[in-house]
């Protein structure tokens, strides 16, 4: 057994939490971005986008996270793409937080009033500039707290891609507790270090929030 | 050469997952009755008038939404021993999730509690109801009633996320996959299958318990 | 002994003071009816009465009895002093009978078939017999407001107060509302009531409390001070009101 102190446990788990990090925050762009169009598609009117992308979110909101990853995992090399662990988990939480972010955003959009809708239409908007100049600038104003919101969700997510191999935060900290055979301290760290990455991430959300409903008054 | 799909290599096994079946419906169920009653508890312990017990909950539920639920699952299951704790899989499996609802559900129910109409609360003091007589039949049951869509999903959420506690070797569902694609080498297959059983259930368990609190909040003559 | 005493309240919210050394006595049998600009402090007065509001300074008696702000005596001053708010504030999981059965029950531990036996004739009493089985959404807001009076009755209070039991409802539902309240006045229930409806505290009770910027500026038997105001103040009130009907 190799001599581990408190410093080299914290500072291994540093270097690993650069990857929780790094997934995040590429599940969370291409997720958004894939939500966006997702968004797009099912507010645009034909009510086969519509049914199409209500069970893409359906489809991810009602399976675990796990078998999602998984699937890709698994399942692209079947079709002759050869996936590394960090392919197939930024893939699926990709995947995962499109579906998650569409609907949150849907019910943003929702939420502005058809009165809104129908003002710029009569205003010979077609769909595009409606959703341009007066859809998204309102409904981003009410997405962004609940966006920040469900970036916790994707951090904590991350954790499950170390199930497929992926090595992160939660992973490393199993390759460390093999090593130490310490894991009340390794995994009490690495619980730390994901607190330390959501726990701002609530706040800020909790205060756009916040920030919102005064706005709303 | 295109990979030949064979599904029907998990018949054999259908023992095995009928049983992770079963427990992850026991770990749900457990789970949540237990994970729910603690949010109730937590929620009013957020709205007591003892400050310190009010901040030791926060720290508590900030804890828990801030971290992954499979870390908490290692935590339980890895670190606790190390402490004397030492819990069997299904027994870390319950008191993760347990832990982990109850903290959302404090969240949550709390939520419910401050949309309660003050009047409500006042018109139960000036008849003489004490703090315990107002929360049990004034305040809980319409509390729970207007939040019981997001109480329900968060359910669901707890039960797809069992899915990790195959990483402790609790049999569930997922434990069950891993071990049967282990014997037939049919992974894709298997979890394909595996996925549509967990999407099912998650159907099964949101439409039931919207019949739940369909009978919880019916009205009917309690006289 | 009277039946409840105030001596010296007074009551802030931050730096507004609301009420500024209220002295009443409230005999067992009198209707008194509190009457006064808006803001003036009648609901904070009647909520401090009822225990609703902690006041500042000031002693509360009841029956004699010295409220302290330990639990059991917030206890004893509740189950000699009920109350009925603008609001109705019914539970809306109960059915009017429950409603007027719950307390009773769970605070006076009366057997379900007592509790059951005293909501029945409270709510007779009020009109509302064919009723019982509604939840509120289901009664109007005049009927609602009955439910809420036999509710309060239900626990047998000594003295009831009433804030403005009829303001939020449509004109033609007072009249329901203030028929109960009469009756229990003619009954020889002691009533507090804030109040807008002038005629019907002058016919109805005994002495009319005028309040003014946190203070009795003024009170005595409705006759009186309807007649002849001393002050300014309360012939102003009375002739606005004049003018506005
Ligand atoms: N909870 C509170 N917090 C702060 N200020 C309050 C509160 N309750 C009442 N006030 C203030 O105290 C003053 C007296 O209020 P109160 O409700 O007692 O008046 P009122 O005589 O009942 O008036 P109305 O006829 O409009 O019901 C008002 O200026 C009001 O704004
Ligand atoms: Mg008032």
């Amino acid at each position: 057994m190799s001599e581990f102190t408190l410093w080299d446990i914290v500072y291994n788990l540093a270097l690993a939490a650069r990857w929780t990090v790094l997934l995040s925050l590429t599940a969370f762009v291409l997720g958004g971005g894939v939500g966006l169009l997702l968004l797009m598609a099912r507010t645009a009117g034909n009510p086969w986008a519509m049914r199409l992308v209500r069970g893409y979110v359906e489809l991810f909101q009602g399976t675990p996270l796990l078998m999602q990853l998984f699937i890709v995992f698994f399942g692209l090399p079947l079709i002759g793409i050869d996936v590394s662990p960090w392919v197939a988990a930024m893939l699926g939480l990709t995947l995962f937080t499109s579906a998650f972010l569409t609907e949150i955003w849907r019910g943003c959009v929702e939420s502005i009033g058809f009165g809104q809708w129908e003002a710029s239409a009569s205003l010979g908007m077609n769909f595009r500039q409606q959703m341009r100049y007066i859809i998204l600038p309102q409904a981003l104003r009410i997405a962004v707290p609940p966006t920040v919101g469900f970036s916790v969700q994707v951090v904590k997510g991350t954790a499950v891609a170390s199930i497929i191999g992926f090595v992160e935060l939660t992973k490393a900290g199993t390759m460390i507790t093999n090593a130490t055979y310490a894991p009340f301290t390794v995994y009490g760290c690495v619980a730390v270090f994901y607190f330390l990455i959501c726990y701002p991430l609530s706040l800020y959300a909790r205060h756009l929030e916040g920030k919102l409903r005064h706005v709303a008054r | 050469m295109a990979y030949k799909f064979d599904f029907g290599a998990i018949v054999p096994h259908w023992e095995l997952l009928l049983n992770g079946v079963v427990l992850t419906t026991e770990l749900t169920v457990v789970g949540s009755v237990i994970g729910v009653s603690l949010g109730v508890l937590g929620a009013w312990a957020r709205a007591s008038r003892a400050p310190v017990i009010s901040q030791i909950v926060g720290v508590y539920v900030e804890l828990i939404r801030n971290t992954p639920f499979l870390v908490q699952l290692f935590f339980i299951f890895f670190g606790l021993p190390a402490l004397g704790v030492k819990l069997t899989e299904f027994q870390a499996a319950v008191l993760a999730m347990v832990i982990n609802l109850g903290a959302y559900s404090t969240e949550i129910i709390r939520a419910g509690i401050l949309a309660i109409p003050q009047g409500q609360i006042e018109a139960a003091q000036s008849l003489a109801m004490n703090r315990v007589q107002i929360f049990r039949y004034v305040v809980i049951l319409p509390a729970l009633k207007k939040i019981w869509p997001a109480l329900s999903s968060q359910i669901v959420i707890v039960m797809l996320g069992s899915s990790v506690c195959s990483q402790i070797a609790a049999e569930e569902l997922t434990f069950a996959a891993n071990y049967i694609q282990a014997m037939n080498f049919r992974a894709f297959e298997v979890y394909f299958i595996v996925t549509g059983v967990y999407l099912v259930m998650s159907i099964l368990l949101r439409w039931m318990l919207k019949v739940f609190g369909n009978f919880l909040f019916e009205r009917r003559n309690h006289v | 002994m009277s039946l409840v005493e105030l001596h010296a309240i007074y009551k802030s919210f931050g730096e507004l003071e609301v009420l500024k050394g209220i002295d009443l006595r409230i005999e067992e049998g009198q209707v008194i009816a509190l009457i006064g600009r808006s803001g003036s402090g009648k609901s904070t007065l009647l909520r401090a009465i009822n225990g609703l509001e902690t006041i500042n300074d000031g002693t509360i008696m009841v029956a004699g009895k010295k409220v302290g702000d330990r639990d059991t005596d917030l206890l004893t001053l509740r189950l000699n002093v009920g109350m009925v708010f603008q609001q109705f504030n019914l539970f809306p999981h109960y059915t009017a009978l429950e409603n007027v059965m719950l307390s009773p029950q769970v605070v006076k531990k009366l057997s379900k078939a007592e509790a059951k036996e005293v909501a029945e004739e409270m709510l007779i009493k009020v009109g509302l017999s064919d009723k019982m089985l509604h939840y509120p959404d289901q009664l109007s807001g005049g009927q609602q407001q009955r439910v809420a009076i036999a509710r309060a009755l239900a626990m047998k209070p000594r003295v009831l107060l009433c804030d403005e039991v009829t303001s939020a409802l449509d004109p033609e539902l007072v009249n329901e509302v203030l028929a109960v309240v009469r009756q229990l006045a003619e009954e020889g229930m002691t009533l507090v009531m804030v109040t807008h409806e002038m005629r019907f505290a002058r016919e109805v009770c005994d002495k009319l409390v005028f309040m003014h910027q946190g203070r009795i500026h003024e009170s005595g038997a409705p006759e009186d001070v309807f007649a002849n105001p001393k002050t300014p103040e309360l012939a102003n009130f009375v002739g606005g009101l004049a003018g506005a009907a």
